[in-house]
C-alpha cells in the first residue's frame, strides 16, 4: 500500500487519459469541478468541457442530448445532487433512452464529513440501480476506479460512478483490470462471505485478517459493479460459505445490501447481516468519527461476521 | 420566402395533421388533442418546409433536428412524421396501444423521426442545448428547433435551460412557445401567474419574436429574423388557440387531456374539411 488517493482524484485523472484517446468524451459540471476533479479536463480540453452552473437538472438532459450526438459525455457533480436532485432527468432523459451518459458523482456517503446529512448521499446506490438499464459502479481505491472510468467509455448505455471526497488506500496492483459485471474474490475462506464495495472492501480485508488470526477463514468478494450484479458468484459464494456479511457505506434498504439479498433469497437462502448504514441520515463530523458512529468499520464487519456464522 | 404553391401546401399539410390528430386519438381514447391541435401549423411548416431532413435516414448526422418538449403533443408529432414517411400512416392507429411503436409519449427509441424522448416536462430545451453543442463540436451546421408549452415553463429546469441557451451562444438553436394560454388546471396565469413570457426570455438574454401561430407566413417571417440574429438563441412566442381548428375545442382547458368520442371526432372532421 503507498500513498492514499481519493476515488474522485483517479477519475479527474482517468479523464485526461480518455481525453486525450477519445475526442467524442466530453465533460460536464455543475459548479464543482475543482471537487469533482473534472478541473484538469478543462483546462486541458476547454472546448469539450461544459460549465452548467448550479443546476444539475439541466446538466444531465444537456448530457443527453449531447449523447444523442454520438458524444460521451461524463457528467459529475455531487452524488445527493446527481442521484437526488437530478433523479428525474437521470431517469427519463438519460434511463429510459438508454443514452451512452455517464454520470460520476462525487461526496458519496457519510465520509463527505463536515458538511453534514444535506451532502452525504447514502441512498443514490437504490435510486439508481433501481432505473432499467442503468450499470452501477462503486469503486474501491484509485486503481479500480481509473480502469472502470475507462470500461464505462467503452460501454454502450448510461453508467453510475460511485466515487469519494476522502483519501483511500490503494488496495489493487497497478495491471488490475477490472470487468464490468464481474465481482473480484480478494481472498478465500468457508466459514462465511463479506460481499464488500467502495470504501468498505479494504475494511473487509482487515476484518478477514483479524477473523484468520481467530482461526475464522472467510470469503472477501469486491463488488464493484452493484448493478448487473454478478449473481453467479454471489451464489457460488453463497452455497460454499453458507452465510453471508454485506458491507457498504450507504443505507442498507435498496443497496447493495439489498441487492445481494434479492439474489440469495431466491437462488441459495442463507443468513445475511448488513453492515450498512441503519436508515437514518448523516451529520457533521470527521469521517473517520462517522464511520464509528455508524458502525462501517472493521471491527462491525468482524462482529456480524461471528453473528451471521452463529445464525448458520 | 414562402411561394403561394408552398404556403397552400404547407396549409394542407397543417390542415391533414389536424385530421390525423382527431382520428388517432378517437381510435387510441385517450390522449391529447388541444395542444397538438395548437401546435400543428408549425409542425407543418418545420417538416414539409423548413427542416433539412430525410425520411428514409433518420439518423443522418448533419439533419436538423426538433425537439417536443411538450412531449403530450405527441399526436400532432407523430401525425407529422406519418406524413413525412417515417412511418405508414396506418401506424397512427395504433396510438397508446399494447405493441405500438407510439407511445403515449414520444420514445426516440421506438420511433422513427422522434429527436428525444420527452414527457416529463421541462427537459427538452436542456436536451436540445446539447444537441446543438454537439453540432458545433462537430463543425455541422443544422439548426435544432424546440417547442416548448407555455404551462411548461412553469418548470424550473427550463429557466436553468434558458441560461445555457444562451451562456452558451447556441445561435442555431430556435426556441418556439406554443403560447395557448391553457393547462390541464386551467388559464395558465390563474394557475400560476406566469406571465409576459416575453419579457421573462429578455431578460434571460434571448432574441424573443412573436407572432400569430397559426399563421404560416408570420411563422416564416419570424423565423427569418431568428435566422438573421447571431448573438445567441431565439425563442418564437406562438399566439395560438388550445384546440385550434375544431370549434367546440378552441380556448376549452378540458380538451387538454380527453379523446375525442367518435361522433365528436368526425363533428370535428367536418369542420376541417373532411
Amino acid at each position: 500500500m503507498g500513498d492514499k488517493i481519493a476515488t474522485r482524484d483517479a477519475y479527474g485523472k482517468a479523464l485526461l487519459r480518455l481525453g486525450a484517446e477519445n475526442p467524442d468524451v466530453v465533460v460536464l459540471d455543475a459548479d464543482l469541478s475543482k471537487s469533482t476533479k473534472t478541473a484538469g479536463f478543462a483546462k486541458e480540453y476547454p472546448d469539450r468541457f461544459f460549465q452548467m452552473g448550479i443546476a444539475e437538472a439541466d446538466m444531465i438532459s444537456t448530457a443527453a442530448g449531447l449523447a444523442t450526438a454520438g458524444k460521451i459525455p461524463f457528467a459529475s457533480t455531487f452524488a445527493v445532487f446527481a442521484a437526488g436532485r437530478a433523479y428525474d432527468q437521470v431517469r427519463n432523459s438519460v434511463g429510459y433512452p438508454h443514452l451512452n451518459v455517464k454520470i460520476a458523482a462525487t461526496h458519496a456517503g457519510i465520509t463527505v464529513g463536515e458538511d453534514g446529512a444535506s451532502h452525504q448521499m447514502i441512498e443514490d446506490i437504490t435510486l439508481m440501480r433501481a432505473i432499467p438499464g442503468m450499470v452501477v459502479l462503486s469503486p474501491a481505491d484509485a486503481v479500480e476506479t481509473e480502469q472502470l472510468v475507462y470500461a464505462a467509455a467503452r460501454y454502450q448505455g448510461p453508467v453510475y460512478i460511485r466515487l469519494g471526497r476522502e483519501p483511500l488506500n490503494v488496495i489493487f496492483p497497478t495491471d488490475y483490470q477490472p470487468e464490468i459485471g464481474k465481482a473480484v474474490t480478494l481472498r478465500e475462506g468457508d466459514a462465511a462471505t463479506v460481499c464488500a464495495t467502495g470504501v468498505m472492501t479494504e475494511k473487509a480485508l482487515i476484518a478477514a485478517e483479524q477473523l484468520a488470526q481467530a482461526g475464522i477463514q472467510i470469503k472477501v468478494l469486491n463488488i464493484h459493479t452493484i448493478k448487473p450484479l454478478d449473481e453467479a458468484a454471489i451464489i457460488v459464494a453463497a452455497r460454499a460459505t453458507g452465510a453471508i456479511v454485506t458491507a457498504e457505506e450507504h443505507n442498507f434498504m435498496g443497496g447493495l445490501s439489498g441487492a445481494v439479498a434479492e439474489v440469495v433469497v431466491r437462488n441459495a437462502p442463507v443468513p445475511m447481516e448488513f453492515v450498512a448504514v441503519q436508515d437514518r441520515f448523516g451529520q457533521s463530523g470527521k469521517p473517520a468519527v462517522l464511520m464509528e458512529e455508524y458502525g462501517l468499520t472493521a471491527e462491525a464487519i468482524v462482529n456480524a461476521v461471528k453473528k451471521v456464522i452463529d445464525r448458520k | 420566402m414562402l411561394s403561394e404553391a408552398k404556403l397552400s401546401e404547407l396549409k394542407e399539410k397543417a390542415r391533414q395533421l389536424r385530421a390525423d390528430i382527431l382520428r388517432m386519438l378517437a381510435a387510441a381514447g385517450s390522449g391529447h388533442p388541444g395542444g397538438s391541435l395548437s401546435a400543428a401549423d408549425l409542425l407543418a411548416y418545420l417538416y414539409f418546409y423548413k427542416m433539412r431532413h430525410d425520411p428514409g435516414n433518420p439518423n443522418w448526422r448533419e439533419r436538423d433536428r426538433f425537439v417536443l418538449s411538450k412531449g403530450h403533443a405527441a399526436p400532432v408529432l407523430y401525425a407529422a412524421l406519418a406524413e413525412a414517411g417515417y412511418f405508414p400512416k396506418t401506424d397512427l392507429d395504433s396510438l397508446r396501444k399494447f405493441g405500438s411503436h407510439l407511445q403515449g409519449h414520444p420514445d426516440m427509441k421506438r420511433t422513427p423521426g422522434v429527436e428525444f424522448s420527452t414527457g416529463s416536462l421541462g427537459q427538452g430545451l436542456s436536451a436540445a442545448n446539447g444537441m446543438a453543442l454537439a453540432a458545433r463540436l462537430d463543425g455541422i451546421d443544422n439548426r435544432v428547433y424546440v417547442l416548448l408549452g407555455d404551462g411548461e415553463c412553469e418548470e424550473g429546469q427550463v429557466w436553468e435551460a434558458a441560461m445555457t441557451s444562451v451562456h452558451y451562444r447556441l445561435n442555431r438553436l430556435t426556441a418556439f412557445l406554443d403560447y395557448n394560454r391553457l393547462q390541464i388546471d386551467g388559464n395558465v396565469e390563474d394557475v400560476i401567474s406566469f406571465k409576459d413570457p416575453g419579457s421573462r426570455f429578455k431578460s434571460f438574454g434571448w432574441n424573443v419574436l412573436e407572432c400569430d401561430g397559426h399563421d404560416i407566413v408570420a411563422i416564416d417571417q419570424a423565423m427569418t429574423a431568428a435566422e438573421e440574429y447571431k448573438e445567441g438563441p431565439s425563442l418564437i412566442i406562438l399566439r395560438t388557440v388550445k384546440g385550434k381548428g375544431v370549434s367546440f375545442m378552441e380556448n376549452q382547458a378540458g380538451w387538454h387531456g380527453m379523446a375525442p368520442k367518435i361522433e365528436e371526432r368526425d363533428e370535428g372532421l367536418k369542420e376541417l374539411g373532411f
